[in-house]
């Protein structure tokens, strides 16, 4: 405990819980909606898309990623969810084909014009997101909470219509609701997230970060509302539990961090199987 | 007077035609059955006349005092839907999400959720669980979430299909009752007996294609072969 607090007088610790804690809030909102309407994978394929655009990022110098990468990966989010339902290509296919595309792509990229000598280094930071969490400087910081607040704004602000829409997508557009837009919404505001989150747990454990709290609040609560509210409570314990546990323990944040959330999870299906929900 | 009067329509998919040519006319109070064959393109006939497709040929007109978000539709349950984790009244209340002017429900509108809940008789099942219900009960919730997004028109996609003979005749019950309270239903159906015991109107399709009154059906060529064919299913 002692050395928990110590480590919380230095700002960079307190970025990263600040910061963590928004990306678990933020994650575990749409998680549920996602995972209902069986979009589970569409977090780690825009994950990898972040991921590509990182390492060009990373190539180009840039100063401040996020600038190219949010764009990059929103842009991917609209053809993803488009491509999912006019063309030959279906949703679960196209999003394996974007996901492994953008993460060789990005690895290639990477290789071919390095920025350092520790190149498998690099990516492990990319991929797993260990140490890129303690890096933020003041202005990722105040950008990570102001995304986050637009998110939990909306969300807010939608969440009739998201209901609506997740329960029953053509009834929503016979009582004329613009599904479509809100679809668009929803795309552009995992795109928001998964960015946001690769900093905290990197861009191959973000769909934990996603589905997890989601499936863990589904078992126990029989409402939306509660599942809904419930998710973002286990997700928020969680990181800040994992972030805990991390840094006494000097263990990679993101792991820990899904850790924590694959053991809250079993702990919540066996609940869920004494009730009968799960 | 016509509420949805359709003409010389071509419907289907892509360039794929399913029903060729159809006409007929829909007026308040009606109580019509969409009967025919599997895929002969009864639920493509209901997607289009709630604006989910567009018609490959001709029109659908609409009375001018009909409003197209006023339409009740109980579309058959999705795979999604069958363990989702929703109360009952948080499923009923979204019947109002197109009429809904702000962000969130209205006093007014939970009140009128939970006299649609009271009339289905399902009010004591408001916190239950969507997932934990039987069959029946699901659809009289979907029901009274199409009674709230109703103004005159409900439409049934199979309504009873999976439910035991007792409860499906309860919610017929419940359909004729709505209909003689002034409700027009359009029922899409395999049950040709049901067919013919409550509505006033049938449209067939298939390869033949019928439209009139319940009582021209059963003495036409289509009704007689297509109740024969039906007839011949279930006692083999």
């Amino acid at each position: 405990m002692a050395k928990l607090i110590m480590y919380l007088q230095y700002p960079f610790v307190r970025y990263a819980i600040i910061v963590g804690v928004l990306v678990a809030l933020c994650s575990s909102l749409l998680g549920v909606t996602l995972v209902l309407k069986r979009f589970s994978f569409i977090g780690d394929g825009l994950s990898h898309v972040a991921f590509g655009g990182m390492a060009i990022a990373s190539v180009l110098k840039m100063s401040n990623e996020m600038i190219l990468v949010l764009p990059f990966t929103i842009v991917s989010a609209i053809l993803l969810l488009k491509t999912g339902k006019n063309t030959k290509i279906k949703g679960d296919a196209a999003i394996a084909m974007i996901s492994v595309g953008a993460l060789a792509f990005g690895y290639l990229v990477m290789n071919l014009n390095p920025n350092s000598s520790n190149i498998s280094g690099d990516v492990c930071t990319t991929l797993f997101g260990s140490t890129s969490i303690l890096t933020l400087n003041k202005t990722e910081v105040w950008l990570s909470i102001i995304l986050s607040l637009i998110v939990v704004v909306l969300f807010i602000i939608f969440y009739n219509k998201i209901f609506a829409i997740t329960f029953d997508e053509d009834f929503s557009k016979t009582t004329g609701i613009n599904v479509d837009r809100y679809n668009l919404l929803i795309a552009v505001v995992v795109a928001i997230i998964i960015v946001l989150a690769m900093n905290l747990v990197g861009s191959l454990l973000i769909s934990a970060l996603v589905i997890f709290p989601a499936l863990s609040a589904m078992c126990v609560f029989k409402n939306f509302k509660m599942v809904t509210i419930a998710s973002a409570v286990i997700s928020v314990i969680a990181a800040l539990v994992g972030m805990s546990v991390s840094i006494i323990s000097s263990s990679p944040v993101g792991s820990t961090i899904v850790a924590i959330n694959v053991i809250v999870f079993v702990v919540c299906y066996i609940i869920g199987r004494f009730e009968g929900g799960c | 007077m016509d509420l949805i009067k359709v003409e010389n329509v071509d419907l289907g998919y892509d360039n794929h035609v399913v029903v060729k040519n159809l006409s007929f006319n829909i007026a308040e109070g009606d109580y019509l059955c969409v009967v025919g064959e599997n895929g002969s393109g009864k639920s493509t006939l209901m997607k289009t006349l709630l604006g989910l497709n567009s018609t490959l040929k001709g029109k659908i007109e609409f009375a001018a005092n009909f409003k197209k978000n006023g339409i009740g539709y109980l579309p058959q349950q999705t795979e999604v839907q069958k363990d989702f984790p929703a109360a009952v009244e948080e499923i009923v209340l979204s019947g109002f999400q197109g009429k809904s002017k702000g962000f969130f429900y209205s006093n007014e509108e939970k009140n009128m959720a939970k006299d649609k809940m009271q009339k289905m008789g399902i009010l004591d099942l408001a916190k239950q669980s969507y997932r934990a219900l039987s069959g029946g009960q699901q659809q009289l919730v979907l029901l009274a979430r199409a009674l709230c997004a109703l103004d005159q028109l409900l439409i049934l996609d199979e309504p009873v299909a999976g439910l035991d003979p007792k409860v499906a005749q309860e919610l017929y019950e419940i359909i004729k009752k709505l209909n003689t309270e002034g409700v027009t239903i359009i029922m899409v159906t395999h049950d040709v007996n049901t067919a013919l015991k409550y509505a006033n109107k049938i449209l067939h399709i298939g390869k033949s294609i019928f439209f009139g009154l319940t009582e021209e059906y059963v003495n036409s060529e289509t009704g007689k072969h297509f109740k024969d064919y039906v007839g011949g299913c279930e006692n083999g």
